[in-house]
């Protein structure tokens, strides 16, 4: 031993017994303490707001973290030009209501300005890809808080909670710094920024139970409604100048809710009459198909879809 | 299909709370792990209809015959291609007892980096070896990787049973040899199971081809094994995060490491060793009596000091030291090694200090537990280090409290996190002299 500063440990008294920790509790106090690190760590967080139910629920997260005190950073919202209109109105209400700021980086700008231009298919969540990241260095954001979830897809299981990208937004699976304890790493070169998950172990389930303890508002097309859809690639879309429908697809009225909220050209509809929190819990605890495969087209690419986006920089 | 969902029966299954395991599984090279995994997750019901699918659509796209459970788990297409784990990957999974988050750490390739990572937030450890080649090297290693990072919990399933006929005293052998292994390392809760991945042999449901086996399946063990404890047992422990301000209001928030705090406790602001009261713990939801491990709050104190991000507050007589220069264990994660003299960052709960590697007093075999000379400590090896650091710190032992007894090692220039530190030397206050 060398020149050891230090006192005496003391013996430890006797302490109540334990107790049982329910899971929420557990994923809400690690999400907290995560948006927290970022807040004290970080000069430029912004959190990205959908309107889904997992940017509320971060959201929701956030205004707990810093009670009685505002949330102390922006949001922004990809704006693809073909978000369901329920779902604007509810973000602009949200944000109204808490006094935030949003930041909108919208890709149809991109398009009218002919910086992007649109796939032959019509799908525009591939392009949200450029605006995120002009958005990102225009505000100098250093810490981009995200809803991902490990469990929505196999490339998603293997990232970290904060998660490094370079100056080109790109994610780096070999190099990945590993992530212990509850310490983590947010250091980073200028140009690039992290990424941040708070609600990385949270399943939709989580979401869901959460949703319900907390009262967290969503938009209304979560919940079952008569809406005017059609098929395509087994999925039903809402039509609308986007983009459908078209070659004979017909329109049918059917009862219906989202289980993710996202571009109308790639969100599909699942029938469905749970018109509660509590019956939307009561259908996904009994449900087969996982949330991104029952209504996300993109992820049907292929097989290593998501893998691809999150290394050019996408969410 | 419109949903034919009876919600009444479903939302009262769901209607109570669970608690949370978080454990963490190792294996070597074709010990059948992420067989196992993917027969934990299928076995339970926690697969649903369009992954299965796909799976089986590889399995056959493979050439390979029925599903290949391992694919469940094989996240990156550069891992599938080659046929192997690259990193750490977090699973999910629910049964009506509880839920479960499962850290899967690959076993061939920097097996220290991956499993001091997974094990450090588990509170169980599940390690396999084949059956018919019982406790090998890297099971001991796995073993001691466990112990140093203080999991509680060992489970060691011994995997493809069905090759070895579900003898007995093949098992009776394995299980034998890794008592010994265990208890040397102060292990004293593990368990044995016999189990066949592939088949499914006491994975989730009980074996008929194990009589003689009286034990509980992995997935009941699971479900039994006490979660938390820990954590509230402990002294308490309040990493002060960060400082919410607002008019008529100044607050302390931070996530309670282990231990109770209650409103009116006398407390005492490390390392500066200030003598306060909490007069009041906040929530979003409002005011509280007590806050337990591991909820985040907001404490006010009685005094207007100047606390801040990186304090540390505890009770009276409950003091961790607080300490310039310590010894410490360090588990090496950078291809860049650890020499004496080296200028580091240290991130110890909420603070981050400069610091330096005074001296690398030695090397672990993390097999023998021998502790050999050491000049400096390469990737995916655990010694002993003397660090100074430019600021006290309060520090625990790492035996004594995971969070307050633990830190990052981080390159001063490019950021990068180079070692996993626990303070102290875990093993010197468990290895039986």
């Amino acid at each position: 031993m060398s020149a050891i500063v230090e006192e005496q440990a003391q013996t430890t008294e006797t302490l109540p017994p334990s107790r049982k920790v329910p899971h929420l509790e557990a994923l809400e106090s690690e999400g907290i303490h995560i948006i927290r690190e970022v807040a004290a760590e970080f000069e430029r967080p912004v959190l990205l707001f959908s309107g889904g139910k997992d940017s509320a629920v971060m959201l929701h997260l956030a205004r707990k973290a810093f009670a009685p005190a505002p949330v102390p950073f922006p949001l922004m919202h990809v704006d693809t030009g073909h978000n369901f209109p329920e779902v604007i109105a509810y973000r602009d209400a949200l944000v109204e209501r808490l006094g935030l700021r949003l930041v909108v980086a919208s890709v149809q700008s991109y398009i009218d300005s002919g910086k992007l231009r649109e796939r032959a298919d019509g799908t525009r969540n591939p392009l949200q890809t450029v605006p995120l990241l002009d958005a990102i260095a225009d505000n100098k954001f250093d810490a981009v808080f995200g809803g991902g979830r490990r469990d929505e897809e196999k490339a998603r299981a293997k990232e970290r909670i904060f998660s490094l990208r370079d100056e080109f937004g790109q994610w780096d699976p070999r190099r990945q710094r590993p992530e212990l304890w509850n310490l983590y790493n947010g250091r980073h070169k200028p140009g690039e920024h992290v990424r941040v998950f708070p609600l990385s172990n949270w399943t939709e389930l989580d979401v869901w139970e959460y949703v319900e303890r907390e009262g967290v508002e969503l938009p209304s097309i979560y919940f079952s409604h008569a809406r005017e859809v059609f098929k395509r690639n087994g999925m039903w879309l809402t039509p609308g100048e986007w983009g459908g429908p078209k070659d004979g697809e017909i329109v049918e009225r059917k009862v219906v809710r989202y289980r993710t909220v996202g571009d109308m050209s790639c969100t599909g509809a699942v029938e469905s009459v749970a018109s509660s929190i509590g019956d939307v819990i009561a259908e996904i605890a009994v449900t087969t198909i996982t949330e991104r495969g029952a209504t996300r087209a993109d992820d049907k690419l292929s097989e290593a879809a998501m893998e691809d986006r999150k290394r050019e920089g996408y969410f | 299909m419109t949903s034919t969902v009876d919600f009444e029966s479903a939302g009262a299954r769901l209607d109570r709370d669970v608690e949370l395991l978080r454990f963490a599984t190792a294996g070597s090279v074709d010990d059948g792990k992420s067989t196992l995994v993917g027969r934990l997750l299928h076995d339970s019901k926690s697969v649903l209809a369009d992954t299965l699918e796909a799976v089986e659509r590889a399995s056959r796209d493979r050439g390979a015959e029925g599903v290949e459970l391992a694919l469940l788990t094989d996240g990156l297409r550069a891992e599938r291609e080659q046929g192997i784990t690259i990193d750490v990957a977090y699973r999910y999974f629910t049964t009506p007892r509880r839920k479960f988050i499962l850290a899967d750490t690959p076993g061939h390739v920097q097996y220290t980096r991956n499993m001091v990572t997974g094990a450090s937030t588990a509170e169980l450890v599940v390690l396999l070896v084949d059956a018919r080649k019982g406790v090998v090297e890297q099971t001991r290693r796995h073993l001691a990787v466990a112990a140093l990072l203080g999991v509680r919990h060992l489970v060691l399933a011994v995997n493809k049973m069905d090759l070895v006929e579900f003898s007995e005293s093949a098992y009776q052998t394995i299980a034998v040899d890794f008592a010994a292994a265990a208890e040397a390392l102060g292990i004293t809760d593990h368990v044995v199971i016999p189990v066949s991945a592939s088949l499914g042999d006491n994975v989730v449901d009980a074996s008929s081809n194990t009589p003689w086996y009286d034990g509980p399946t992995l997935l009941d063990h699971l479900e039994a094994v006490p979660v938390g404890v820990d954590a509230v047992t402990q002294a308490a422990r309040f990493p002060v995060q960060y400082v919410v301000r607002a008019p008529d209001y100044r607050g302390y928030a931070g996530q309670l490491a282990s231990g109770v705090i209650e409103r009116d406790d006398d407390v005492v602001v490390m390392p500066a060793g200030l003598r306060t009261r909490i007069v009041a713990i906040d929530t979003f939801d409002g005011e509280v009596d007590i806050a337990h491990a591991p909820q985040s709050v907001t404490l006010r104190l009685a005094d207007e000091f100047d606390v801040g991000r990186g304090d540390l507050i505890v009770h009276p007589r409950q003091e961790p030291r607080v300490a310039n220069a310590f010894d410490a264990t360090i588990c090496q994660l950078s291809e860049r090694p650890l020499r004496a003299g080296d200028r580091v960052l240290i991130k110890h709960t909420t603070r981050v200090v400069k610091g330096v590697i005074d001296s690398v007093s030695h090397r672990l075999d993390i097999e023998t537990l021998d502790r050999g000379p050491a000049e400096s400590l390469e990737l995916n090896e655990i010694g002993g280090v003397v660090l100074r650091v430019a600021a006290p710190l309060a520090i625990d032992d790492y035996a004594s409290d995971r969070l307050t007894g633990s830190f990052l090692v981080i390159d001063e220039h490019d950021g990068q996190t180079l070692a996993a530190g626990l303070v102290g030397d875990p093993f010197s206050a468990r290895r039986p002299q």
